[in-house]
């Protein structure tokens, strides 16, 4: 276990790709089985152990130590797994005369049940050293959080076995933990593991943004374009009666849409956008697809509100041949004529935009028919399907965000390292009558602004401060004084939660506008025209 | 005499009226009692200090040989009376000549502890317990978070680094005076014999440790003459860790920023200083050296100074002692 958490925290902190990779293709080298295959379901996000939840940790401290130095310590720690695992007290002779491995805690973190839960954590944190304990919490509570992607730890994998890192994606979910026979191939000692599961995932190409000056070293004849809708990119795939819905980093989400899924009466593998609604009348908006996303299952009331299908764009594979070495023309062909033949309510296809230059592609990129349209794609004609994000077959030209100009409300101090800064902040637009405008909340941002402008803006909320409400300042906000921000945001969606009705996607903070008079913010009937 | 009346916060430090003296003193004063020499606790300009000879040597180094108008060396355990008061001077294991002062009159005895620590420290004597009615007890680290580990575990992470990536030059940064010595030590303990190349700012400070029988082995000035950046390939550099943002840093070749300190046990501290390695190692007491050394002492009561002082003087009352904030000012964190 203390091998497992030294490589956290040393993951944590080394900003670099390749450095990050030399530390887990040693961690790879050096541990042996079982304990790295957990290590590496652990990275991937594939070792499944209940989870725990942030109150149950807060309440087995409380347990154990006085709430007022706790209080102190999470204040100045600002993260609670590493403050629990720093104030855990240790009593003498609780810890086994071994290390415990990565395998037990697995083992009993896996085997425990529901309500034994939190004891055999305790047990598991009485048993470990300082670092250990955050390595076991951070497993429990779900989400490690250190800057390694599933991706990049296969990486890691190919490193140490000297082979393509496409190798490793083809066979992994034919694979599970602890990947006995994974590492033995990569370190030559056993062939390489067959492929025997049915309905693999097929890693899937990726896309990079368009540029400044990239489109001028493009021939537009070369390229086809599609819109880029806004849901989530799926991979489709049916196989000798297997059928599986994977996300794009290749999760299985077949159980939250069984209604396409019921659809999948083919072999092929297909790539698309996941959409509710129905295709041939109606495309949902990306907050009527959320309701579908992140369930285990899903209700028959909720299929038939919002009912799920794929807007098809590539093709994989069909009747057991692989077409990804074709060019893009050639799958394409091949892919009108498959959907033709598929259930109309879940597949249908995503259309080509005609164009003939650059400039004619812009002017639709920034009117597109539909509000779920969130760009253009470009795909070179002659660009076979290749795994990974390769620099110049596909781009993504997305529409440029929205933006409006809101005033600050409330700050919030920050946490960790921006703990002594108000760094998150509410805002709002004016609603009401003329003459009895006020300020209405529409959203919360704590990102987009340099460290330069987080020192003025926390100055300025110091200055400014009208009330306080624990680690919350109001600030002064009325027509005559405020400060306005320039809040850039992808869209937004109805809310019922929120007074002003409005909820939004990705908002941060693009601009200071000190020059700006408070009472010359966006009204709320501007917010209210975006949604559809 | 209450307690209060023997010692008490001024302005200018620690002062003792029925002796006339202050301890470790902020502004220039008559007579000043130092425990140790960094910067925050040993300033120039008394007119009469007295402290251990490895204090007033560093004080020497530091600020130059007239840094006091006379001075007066005190060894360990040696009493000395002024005016209605009798002092001593005890080892606190902080660095190199670090002491505690005890302050006695009519039966009653302060401990003003200065910094201390309690772990292993080859490059300084270790902390002696001197039971006392008051224990003066600095807060650098008083937070149940702050649990320093074992050193040497922390310099077998930093070889074990430099083998994995050998072609990176591992900067270690450790205060000039105590921190970076010891890392040094403590690196020579585990079998290090390369070289270790240093900045400037630690070397008369180093040179000092020699001469006081500390040995360091072979340290280099981190300088390139006609050489290239790849003669630090795999090197150990220790510097001040003030200088990493400086142009000094870029002659090394993709440089691996450690550094050493207690701070390094939170991730965020580590992480917002562009750590790559944290070292966690210290020279003030943890948390649990703070307590063990407050029930060691046997003090009725506590007084606490420079850092959490919350914490500690909660943890007190949890167990019965009587505790008190000092509120003295001017100290930081040096040295850690």
């Amino acid at each position: 276990m203390n091998r497992f958490a030294e490589l956290l925290d040393r993951l944590v902190l080394t900003p670099s790709r390749n450095g990050k990779l030399k530390l887990i293709t040693d961690y790879f080298r050096e541990v042996e089985d079982p304990d790295r295959g957990l290590a590496l379901a652990a990275l991937t996000g594939d070792l499944n152990i209940a989870s725990v939840k942030p109150a149950m940790l807060r309440q087995l401290v409380a347990e154990r130590m006085d709430p007022v130095l706790f209080g102190y310590s999470y204040d100045y720690v600002g993260d609670l797994a590493e403050t629990v695992s720093l104030v855990w007290p240790e009593t003498p002779g609780s810890r086994p005369n071994h290390d415990i491995t990565l395998a037990e805690v697995v083992e009993k973190l896996q085997s425990a049940s529901r309500s034994d839960g939190p004891a055999v954590l305790a047990r598991l944190l009485d048993q470990s050293g300082v670092s250990a304990r955050f390595a076991i919490i951070k497993l429990v509570t779900g989400g490690l959080r250190i800057g390694v992607s599933a991706r990049l730890a296969k990486q890691a994998l190919a490193d140490l076995g000297k082979v393509e890192v496409s190798e490793i994606e083809e066979l992994w979910h034919g694979l599970s933990a602890p990947y006995a026979e994974l590492f033995a191939w990569l370190e030559g000692h056993a062939p390489k593991p067959e492929k025997a599961a049915k309905a693999l995932f097929r890693p899937v190409m990726l896309s990079n943004p368009v540029g400044d000056g990239d489109l001028e070293k493009l021939a537009p004849a070369d390229y086809a374009a599609e819109w880029k809708w806004d849901g989530i990119r799926v991979q489709a795939v049916s196989e000798s009666g297997i059928r599986r819905l994977y996300s794009r980093t290749g999760d299985d989400v077949s159980g939250a849409f069984p209604d396409v899924v019921a659809a999948m009466n083919f072999d092929a593998a297909l790539d698309g956008e996941l959409l509710v609604g129905l295709p041939a009348e109606a495309t949902g908006t990306f907050s009527d697809l959320q309701q579908r996303l992140n369930r285990k299952t899903v209700s028959t009331k909720m299929q038939a509100q919002y009912p799920a299908f794929v807007r098809c764009y590539d093709l994989l594979q069909i009747y057991g041949e692989d077409v990804r070495a074709l060019p893009f023309t050639a799958r394409r062909k091949r892919l009108e004529a498959f959907i033709a033949t598929l259930d109309p309510g879940r597949f249908d296809l995503s259309p080509l935009v005609r164009f003939d230059d650059w400039a004619a592609l812009e002017e639709m990129r920034r009117a597109p028919p539909h509000p779920i349209i969130e760009g253009v794609m470009l795909k070179r004609l002659d660009s076979p399907y290749l795994a990974g994000r390769p620099k110049g077959p596909w781009f993504k030209w997305k529409r440029d965000p929205h933006t409006v100009d809101a005033v600050l409300m409330y700050a919030q101090r920050g946490h960790g390292k921006r703990s002594s800064f108000y760094s998150d902040y509410t805002f709002g637009v004016w609603s009401g009558a003329e003459g009895a405008e006020e300020l209405v909340p529409v959203g919360k941002a704590y990102f987009g602004f340099t460290d330069e402008e987080l020192k003025q803006i926390d100055k300025y909320v110091r200055d400014n401060t009208i009330e306080r409400f624990g680690p919350v300042r109001s600030v002064r906000a009325d027509r005559n004084n405020g400060l306005v921000l320039e809040v850039a945001f992808e869209g937004l969606n109805r809310s019922t939660r929120h007074k002003s009705g409005v909820a939004m996607r990705f908002p941060r903070i693009s601009r200071l506008r000190w020059d700006k008079p408070s009472a010359e913010a966006d009204r709320i009937e501007t917010l209210r025209a975006l949604l559809d | 005499m209450r307690a209060s009346d023997l010692l008490h916060p001024r302005p200018e430090g620690l002062y003792c009226p029925p002796g006339d003296f202050y301890i470790d003193p902020v502004r220039a004063v008559d007579r000043a009692l130092i425990t140790h020499g960094h910067s925050d606790h040993a300033r120039p300009g008394h007119a009469k200090v007295l402290a251990t000879q490895q204090t007033l040597d560093i004080m020497a180094i530091r600020c130059g040989p007239g840094f006091a108008g006379t001075t007066q060396a005190m060894a360990f355990g040696e009493k000395l009376q002024l005016g209605d008061v009798r002092i001593s001077f005890h080892p606190a294991g902080h660095v190199l000549g670090s002491a505690q002062i005890a302050v006695e009159h009519n039966g009653l005895r302060i401990v003003a502890s200065g910094d201390y620590k309690r772990s292993a420290d080859p490059t300084c004597a270790p902390f002696e317990v001197v039971p006392c009615d008051v224990f003066i007890s600095e807060a650098t680290f008083a937070l149940p978070v702050f649990r320093h580990p074992d050193a040497a575990v922390e310099i077998a992470r930093l070889l074990k680094s430099v083998h994995q990536f050998p072609e990176r030059a591992h900067l270690v940064g450790a205060y000039a005076l105590g921190k970076a010595q010891r890392v040094m030590r403590l690196l020579r303990d585990q079998g290090y014999d390369k070289p270790i190349y240093i900045h400037g700012a630690i070397s008369r400070l180093s040179d000092y440790y020699e001469s006081q029988g500390v040995a360091l082995g072979d340290l280099q000035p981190a300088t390139v003459e006609d050489g290239d950046k790849r003669d630090f390939a795999g090197a150990i550099i220790v510097a001040p860790s003030s200088s990493f943002a400086d142009r000094w840093a870029r002659r090394f070749p993709d440089p691996l920023a450690c550094f050493a300190s207690g701070w390094m046990r939170i991730r965020q501290r580590a992480k917002q200083g562009g750590v790559e390695l944290p070292l966690i190692i210290s020279d003030h007491s943890d948390w649990d050296e703070l307590t063990k050394t407050i029930r060691d002492t046997g003090a009725g009561e506590v007084w606490v100074t420079h850092g959490r002082e919350e914490a500690l003087v909660r943890w007190c009352e949890l167990n019965g002692i009587v505790a008190r904030p000092l509120h003295l000012v001017g100290y930081e964190d040096e040295g850690d």
